[in-house]
């Protein structure tokens, strides 16, 4: 039975989750991806306002497609979250609570994860158009000019993840691989 | 001498875009739905399953099957028979960029990549054009979706290696791309030629039906070792664990220099895209 997520998201709703278990989300998650986050750390440093409040929010890495007429979104998966590593963990310490995703984090987001009390999801990745199914609205809220990449608020609901990384660090990764060729 | 007129092929193409997309390749399915019957581990055997389901949405509602509708690669094999009247290079361009726009996929392609300060679009597609014998014109896209294409690695290895070092090659390359490329994977992997070429060779081999296997017996057999390498890793479906890190191997070869042995290997994700018209 997975367990359920809703907005508003607190500290104290992630606090019980574990790596492997299975949550059912209902809310509103960012999405944001490559260089989103290059704009939202650059804007950090230079003390400027983001398009969004982080503080206790879930961005989703995603590059959405176009609505079809008649539907919220089109296909919205997963992107691969390791090349947002560099960037996650300033993201967290101003306030971001979860991460959605697809694949390994670094050690230094493993790290940031426990410090600052974070959770990485990952969704049923290279499943666009099924997920597309779980989302209700989708509006722009920031970064417009990067088409694919600009930040979308996505109101979701009963979005299926997994616990990859829960807020004590442990990953679901750390269990598995270990078989040698 | 057969006529085409490179504005005729564009309805074609365009078709091709959305089926590619939209329609996951059967051999693909198949081996999906095999997987699924022969997984264990549960939340290996429920990723297997979304995905199964992901292909009959994409396909019942002409959805994208994966949100990054990828780099387009168009294969041409143009029969020296064939005349093609008209720049076919500008038609299919035109064609993938009207196909992806009606389709509503993703701009994805950004027209600068070192300062990344364009606007997005659909394409350039990159094509490749093999002259063949006969009077038919053959036109294959690929949507290649870049969390898998990042993945790619070629390795230039010394003449005097053998069939364990080449193999050594493939797992490292999958093992190092973990669960980040969307497993179970499908492999693609190019022997021979030059650096660019194996990579092509690569590329290509993910192109044939994963229902055969190579038609000589010893790469044949090589493709069978190289799975079960790959599914000893561990990986498996979305990073899960579980049997099934690759669903097939396919290895394409060319002779190569005495001094050297390219060896590329192409992931593709899960979601392994393609159609094929022929005029």
């Amino acid at each position: 039975m997975a367990k359920l997520l809703e907005y508003p998201f607190t500290k104290k709703s992630i606090a019980s989750l574990r790596r492997g278990d299975e949550v059912s989300l209902t809310g509103v998650v960012y999405t944001a991806r490559d260089q989103a986050h290059k704009r939202l750390v650059a804007l950090i440093e230079r003390r400027k306002t983001l398009p969004f409040d982080l503080r206790n929010q879930i961005i989703y890495y995603c590059g959405p497609n176009p609505a079809a007429p008649g539907r919220a979104i089109g296909s919205c998966g997963p992107t691969t979250s390791q090349r947002m590593d560099g960037f996650t963990p300033v993201l967290l310490e101003y306030g971001l609570m979860g991460m959605i995703g697809k694949g390994e984090r670094s050690a230094d987001v493993v790290a940031a994860i426990k410090k600052y009390q974070g959770v990485y999801f990952i969704t049923h990745a290279g499943c666009g158009a099924l997920l597309s199914e779980y989302v209700t609205k989708a509006t722009r809220v920031g970064f417009s000019d990067l088409g694919a990449e600009a930040i979308v608020a996505l109101e979701v609901e009963q979005f299926p993840l997994i616990v990859a990384i829960d807020t004590e660090g442990r990953s679901i990764y750390d269990t598995r691989g270990k078989k040698k060729t | 001498m057969k006529t085409i007129k490179a504005r005729d092929i564009q309805e074609k193409v365009m078709a091709l875009a959305l089926r590619a997309n939209t329609h996951l390749r059967r051999d693909v399915v198949a081996l999906l739905k095999e997987a699924e019957r022969g997984e264990k581990k549960r939340l290996a055997r429920r990723a297997l399953a979304a995905i199964i389901e992901n292909a009959a949405v994409a396909d019942r509602k002409s959805l994208a099957i994966c949100q990054d509708t990828g780099l387009p690669i168009i294969f041409v094999e143009l029969g020296s028979d064939v005349r093609v009247q008209g720049n076919i290079n500008d038609s299919i361009q035109a064609a993938v960029a009207a196909g992806y726009a009606r389709g509503y996929f993703r701009a994805s392609i950004q027209p600068d990549p070192v300062f990344r300060s364009r606007r997005l679009t659909h394409v350039p597609a990159i094509i490749h054009t093999d002259i063949v014998p006969g009077n038919q014109l053959t036109i294959t896209l690929m949507p290649k979706g870049f969390g898998s294409e990042n993945k790619a690695v070629t390795t230039m290895l010394n003449p005097t290696a053998g069939v364990e070092d080449i193999e050594q090659c493939v797992v490292a390359a999958v093992q190092r791309a973990g669960a980040a490329a969307c497993p179970p994977y499908i492999i693609g992997v190019g022997i021979g030629g030059t650096q660019d070429y194996a990579g092509l060779l690569a590329k290509k081999a993910l192109l044939d039906p994963l229902s055969a296997s190579n038609k000589r017996k010893d790469i044949a057999a090589m493709e069978q070792r190289l799975l079960r390498k790959i599914n000893a890793l561990g990986i498996g479906p979305c990073g899960l664990g579980g049997r099934h890190t690759a669903l097939a191997v396919r290895i394409k070869i060319h002779p190569t220099h005495i001094a050297g042995l390219p060896v590329a290997v192409n992931i593709s994700c899960h979601a392994l895209r393609s159609a094929t018209v022929t005029l």
